[in-house]
């Protein structure tokens, strides 16, 4: 075990899937001489020299649409997006293109490419840099999501990334690269589509995506002191989801708050409130609460751009209306 | 570069193939038997021919919705084609895919094309691998004249020259994007002066001569398979049909159409074969005789063959 940060775990991750696997490239802008705006790339390019650490144009649809391309001619791209609001201009080559070669042509094409990128509000980074996006990616048959809370879900969960043979969109929240913690030195994998329990509880569940979960948890810590027992739960992966785990939570502690940073409005949450209600209506003892974003742009100056960005008092209040305990304040 | 006859008869006999393929899927999208629309190749057939009998097995392609002549080119089995077309499971892609959608990757086809300017980053993907794994593969891109002003077609051709990938872009100039036409999208005469921009060779060709076509390709995908990067060239041409069947074509008159089936690609090389005295009329039915047995056969395997089970539509979205 080593301590490492978020970002260093994620750069372990693609250094040690490098040297295992000579097919796989990095491409995206910045990441090689200047290893990656938030330094997630940094000493690749000198490891991996410049064939497999590319330095690119500013040109988002030929970055992604080459990694689809190579990918369908035997690589394995791992690009960086830099900041997942660039999604507008190079779309159609993952949505339309990566996504669905599969299908479209009856299952023969084999698209293992990852594309990652920062997404996430609280640097006053403002509309255009500062977003969560996640349910865009859900919506697309072919793709899987992946978002990671935690140093040692961002390196396993990235090299299963890199070892799956489908594209996969892998988004790191900007606040959460500093976020340190214990992560094993060697190569390990996260299997896609496996939420985790990050605290056990019997009164309420909490289904949190990356930086709602630290928030989460700290709520979760601070309602143990007034008798409220919160189970948290990670899925770790979008899509595909975890519903299993999600389910079994709920059917023991009968209520579900989610807390996310997209907008509410047709955001993740919507698809696991829908898709509690269908299958685990008959458990639940009080509605289902979302705790996210109001449906705005995300706004610049601080004092909007708090109160854009779920916090820890929005929590408790759902938290305290689900369970109906007024003590909680 | 000269020509065996050989290789012309085969590249007259590719032409007729595709000309009479093309026609057969007039027929069977009249009788209701395709889904969907289809987009024709008639009138283009010079340029996936000329081209494509450049390329090896393993070389590259990326298509476009007006895909079946590059495909058929590129050496497609004509019954899984027509399979597809139908929507059957015996298909190409299973019946997933249709007229725009079908692949061949075993034969480096990456597929047709739905989305204009769709294919050029792909092209220039695959072309990058062929680089990195050290092989010496090429990869054609065809894109027409409306993807020509898509931002993608320039990010590619960017890309490819600053990574000096192996890939030629090839553009088919029909003239006409649905009903929109170059005079009014563009406002250079010739898409080959672009690229200048990339500081790439650039060439226009007789798009309806498969011969100039032929020449224009062998260059430019010796220059790409021998490391010196890619090209562009422009092939001006026509369609003959509409933009899709049905089409009215409202937007073009008879005068311009009839102009342009007087330079016939088919019938012209079939002229200069015959003045030539490469091919005889015996053997210009002979070859007909041949892709008519082979259509026939395509046609019969495509209406015989079941549609897929509802249950399949499940299937194939992810990779194990």
């Amino acid at each position: 075990m080593a301590n490492m940060s978020f970002a260093q775990a994620l750069n372990d991750a693609h250094k040690l899937e490098m040297e295992r696997d000579p097919n796989i490239y990095v491409a995206g802008e910045d990441v090689g001489v200047y290893g990656g705006i938030f330094g997630v790339t940094a000493g690749l390019l000198d490891q991996f020299t410049d064939k497999r650490v590319r330095d690119t144009p500013i040109t988002e649809s030929a970055i992604v649409g080459t990694a689809v391309g190579a990918a369908a001619a035997g690589l394995r791209p791992v690009i960086e997006l830099m900041f997942v609001d660039f999604i507008g201009v190079a779309f159609d080559q993952l949505y339309n293109q990566a996504a669905k070669m599969k299908y479209m042509f009856g299952g023969k094409a084999k698209l293992p490419l990852v594309m990652r990128a920062c997404c996430g509000a609280g640097i006053g980074a403002a509309a255009q840099h500062s977003q969560c996006l996640e349910a865009w990616f859900m919506h697309v048959p072919g793709l899987k999501v992946v978002m990671p809370s935690t140093p040692y879900d961002a390196k396993g969960l990235l090299i299963s990334s890199i070892r799956d043979d489908n594209p996969v969109v892998f988004l790191e929240h900007k606040l959460l690269y500093g976020m340190e913690g214990e992560v094993p030195e060697e190569a390990y994998t996260i299997p896609l589509g496996q939420a985790d329990i990050k605290r056990e509880g019997q009164d309420v569940t909490v289904v949190a995506t990356a930086q709602m979960v630290n928030l989460s948890l700290s709520v979760a810590e601070k309602l143990s002191g007034d008798g409220i027992s919160a189970e948290v739960v990670d899925p770790r992966t979008l899509s595909p989801l975890d519903e299993e785990t999600i389910l079994e939570s709920v059917r023991k502690t009968h209520r579900l708050v989610i807390v996310h940073e997209e907008v509410k409005f047709a955001g993740s949450g919507a698809e696991i409130a829908a898709m509690v209600a269908e299958k685990a209506f008959d458990y639940l003892d009080a509605p289902i609460i979302r705790v996210a974003a109001p449906f705005t742009p995300v706004p610049f100056s601080p004092t909007l751009e708090a109160e854009f960005i779920p916090n820890e008092d929005k929590i408790i209040q759902a938290v305290k209306t689900v369970t109906g305990n007024p003590n909680v304040a | 570069m000269s020509l065996t006859n050989e290789q012309m008869i085969g590249m007259y006999a590719n032409m007729k193939k595709i000309r009479m393929f093309e026609e057969q899927v007039a027929e069977l999208f009249a009788a209701g038997k395709i889904p969907g629309f289809v987009h024709l190749y008639v009138g283009e057939e010079a340029v996936a021919t000329g081209v494509c009998a450049n390329l090896r097995e393993d070389d590259y392609i990326t298509s476009t919705h007006r895909g079946h002549g590059h495909l058929i080119s590129k050496g497609g089995d004509i019954k899984l084609m027509m399979a597809e077309l139908l929507g059957k499971k015996t298909g190409y892609c299973k019946g997933k895919g249709g007229s725009m959608h079908i692949a061949d990757l075993d034969l480096g086809i990456l597929g047709a094309n739905g989305i204009v300017g769709g294919g050029p980053p792909l092209a220039s993907g695959a072309a990058l691998a062929s680089q990195y794994q050290g092989k010496d593969l090429v990869t054609v891109c065809f894109f027409g004249d409306g993807a020509a002003n898509q931002g993608t077609t320039h990010e590619a051709m960017n890309l490819a020259t600053c990574w000096k990938l192996p890939v030629v872009f090839v553009n088919e100039n029909n003239m006409y994007g649905i009903s929109s036409c170059t005079l009014n999208s563009m406002c250079v005469a010739d898409i080959a002066d672009r690229a200048a921009a990339y500081d790439m060779p650039g060439v226009v060709v007789d798009g309806n001569d498969v011969v100039a076509v032929y020449e224009a390709a062998s260059e430019a995908l010796r220059q790409a398979r021998e490391g010196e990067g890619p090209s562009l060239i422009e092939c001006k041409t026509y369609r003959h049909k509409g933009h899709f069947e049905g089409d009215p074509c409202v937007y073009r008159n008879e005068e311009e159409l009839q102009e342009w089936k007087a330079k016939d690609p088919v019938l012209r090389f079939e002229k200069k074969l015959l003045d030539m005295q490469v091919l005889a009329r015996e053997k210009i039915d002979e070859i007909k005789d041949s892709i008519e047995k082979d259509l026939a056969k395509a046609v019969s395997f495509a209406e015989e063959s079941p549609f897929p089970d509802p249950s399949e539509i499940i299937e194939d979205v992810y990779t194990p």
